[in-house]
């Protein structure tokens, strides 16, 4: 090789190396990484958050598909997401179980009493050490756990309609027919 | 007015108390407690991103600031420490990222950058000491055609 090709080769091959390293890397700096995908469910039993209804622990998430929501009344996003899971268990076929972060109980009740409860049990993460289980650096995240308790997709920030079509939908649909459940 | 600014001033000389962190719960054991601090600097607060757990005053950071002092209370090492926080939020949480094949890159990028200057200014060496001959004594009939030359521009 003539020396008056080294170097366009090596910028060349830098850059392509770099290119193809950037896939590898989370570029996105509002997301941050999904470490425990594909992993066993972080365990928890956490105290009902409403009077009169069920707390929530990983054990009655174990031998089925579940989707796990985390929010907080104090939260707008979750405000903004309430109206799609309202009616996500009747879309999806799937039961939508929910996670209150760093809440308080009377506006809790305030609020889900107003605009209705969607989910079957709602676990009070008062001190956030599940939420910190999770991964999670802020509420609404989503999570899907598998038949076998494994989570196995997630989605942070508000559920809307592009995430259900492109994101949430075609993957329990995958899920599902993968006999896991 | 003056009091006003005297105000603002002595509240700005307080600020430092209100650091991240100050009011909370030290460990008994000052060695402990600057272990723990220790691996808080190594540790990214998730909400703010480019500050440590240790500067940051988000919930999140404060909530992780009391893990490490737990697990530190409780025996463990630096590594199985941060080994916790990985676990959960990825290497990304850890400050300094740790050399892997996703951070090859990342790590060798200024290595690349220097070998690719480096190559540059050999080829372009190389160059100049093979690229041009070395000049060659003038003969007679060049010097006689340089003294007029230079005559030439004397006299204009």
């Amino acid at each position: 090789m003539k020396p008056q090709h080294v170097l366009p080769l090596a910028i060349f091959v830098t850059i392509v190396v770099a290119f193809g390293a950037s896939f590898h890397l989370n570029l996105n700096p509002e997301e941050t990484p999904f470490a425990i995908k594909d992993r066993s469910m972080p365990a928890f039993d956490l105290p009902p958050a409403l009077d009169g209804t069920p707390g929530l622990a990983s054990k009655d998430l174990q031998g089925h598909v579940a989707i796990v929501n985390f929010f907080a009344s104090w939260c707008a996003p979750c405000r903004e997401e309430h109206p799609v899971l309202l009616t996500l268990e009747k879309r999806t076929g799937v039961p939508l179980y929910g996670i209150a972060y760093k809440d308080q109980r009377p506006a809790l009740a305030k609020w889900l009493g107003g605009e209705g409860n969607p989910f079957r049990a709602i676990g009070f993460d008062e001190n956030g050490r599940t939420f910190i289980d999770w991964g999670l650096s802020g509420v609404p995240e989503t999570f899907v756990v598998d038949g076998r308790g494994r989570v196995v997709w997630r989605f942070q920030g508000a559920l809307n309609e592009a995430v259900l079509d492109k994101g949430l939908m075609p993957f329990l649909k995958k899920v599902k027919g993968g006999g896991a459940s | 007015m003056k009091r006003l600014a005297v105000l603002a001033l002595l509240v700005l000389w307080a600020a430092p108390a209100l650091a991240a962190g100050a009011d909370e719960a030290m460990l008994p054991d000052p060695a402990q407690e600057a272990r723990a601090r220790h691996i808080m600097e190594e540790l990214r607060c998730l909400v703010c991103q480019n500050e440590s757990i240790s500067d940051s005053h988000a919930d999140l950071a404060r909530d992780l600031r009391e893990i490490v002092r737990e697990r530190v209370a409780a025996g463990e090492s630096d590594k199985q420490v941060k080994a916790f926080m990985v676990d959960r939020y990825g290497d990304w949480i850890l400050m300094k990222p740790p050399f892997n094949w996703r951070t090859a890159v990342l790590w060798l990028a200024p290595l690349l950058l220097l070998a690719a200057g480096g190559t540059g200014v050999w080829i372009y060496v190389r160059r100049q000491r093979t690229g041009v001959p070395p000049a060659a004594a003038l003969d007679e009939v060049e010097r006689a055609r340089l003294l007029a030359l230079l005559d030439e521009d004397g006299s204009a």
